[in-house]
């Protein structure tokens, strides 16, 4: 307690919500990249890494906010409001937390549009979410240039351990797409017709 | 919503949309299975009952490809009113 004595709460508010958010970020990077895999983790459906690829998206982006507003509120350095959405303007670390607010403009336009998904249309949709890999880097990048805990050892534990993460992701992704190009799975042996896919036919019941 | 407004619902793949991920099928097995390719079949015609308008939403959400359309249905003469 002693050790903290000296520091405002809401400035060790900001260094955790901002790790917990590029925690949040990483998972859904990870499950992002490895669910157009079509992974099958054992004992998990589909839906659910789906499910939590998006709700850890919202997630981090709540916690961006704590992030955002306990820097702002604190007063400790000099962040506005304005800079967490325009970048390279904070008279604090212009660089880094401006690439804060880069990435935190790509994460909101790809939780609008990931909401509007079906009002946009799943072309549209796709178009916008290709940004979602440039956001995780830009995030990563702004984690470890700003703050107080740049270059302290547990913050690089949890960064290596986030880029090991999403390293893993895209090599199993990587290796998929080069074994096998088509995503279907093969028909029951012994199955196989001269007729190809039969897709969407209607049985009844 | 009560059951007096509410509007009959079906279910409609768009093959060319589909690309088989399967979600639809975990979501809503009581309407929707695979083939051997994994691709959906629609039970009874796609038809959705009041009690299954949740899943129904639910499963069209997920479609990582939104290849799975809800068309609303005429209560009297029970045509799409939607375009395909």
């Amino acid at each position: 307690m002693t050790l903290f004595a000296s520091i405002s709460p809401m400035w060790l508010a900001t260094r955790g919500a901002g790790v917990v958010a590029f925690l949040l970020l990483t998972t859904t990077m990870a499950l992002g990249v490895a669910g157009v895999l079509r992974l099958q983790a054992r004992g998990w459906p589909r839906f659910a890494l789906d499910a939590i690829h998006r709700s850890a998206a919202l997630l981090a982006l709540v916690f961006v906010g704590v992030h955002v507003a306990t820097t702002v509120l604190d007063g400790y350095v000099d962040v506005r409001w304005i800079d967490a959405v325009v970048p390279f303007a904070s008279g604090y670390r212009t660089f880094f937390v401006g690439l804060g607010a880069v990435a935190f403009d790509i994460l909101l336009a790809l939780a609008i549009s990931g909401i509007l998904r079906q009002r946009i249309g799943h072309r549209t949709w796709r178009a916008i979410h290709w940004a979602a890999y440039a956001c995780w880097p830009i995030a990563l990048v702004h984690t470890i240039g700003t703050g107080s805990d740049s270059g302290s050892v547990w913050l690089l534990a949890v960064i290596a351990l986030c880029c090991a993460t999403v390293a893993a992701a895209v090599v199993a992704r990587l290796g998929v797409l080069r074994g096998d190009p088509s995503p279907p799975a093969p028909p029951a042996a012994g199955r196989t017709t001269s007729t190809g896919r039969t897709r969407a036919r209607a049985v009844a019941r | 919503m009560s059951r007096d407004g509410h509007q009959a619902e079906r279910l409609e793949v768009d093959p060319i949309a589909c690309a088989g991920h399967g979600l639809c099928a975990e979501l809503l097995p009581e309407l929707i299975e695979l083939d051997d390719w994994g691709y959906p079949l629609l039970a009874n015609g796609g038809e959705v009952p009041p009690e299954l308008a949740a899943l129904a939403r639910r499963a069209a959400d997920a479609c990582p490809t939104l290849a799975l359309h809800r068309l609303r249905v005429a209560a009297a003469a029970g045509v799409g009113r939607a375009t395909p």
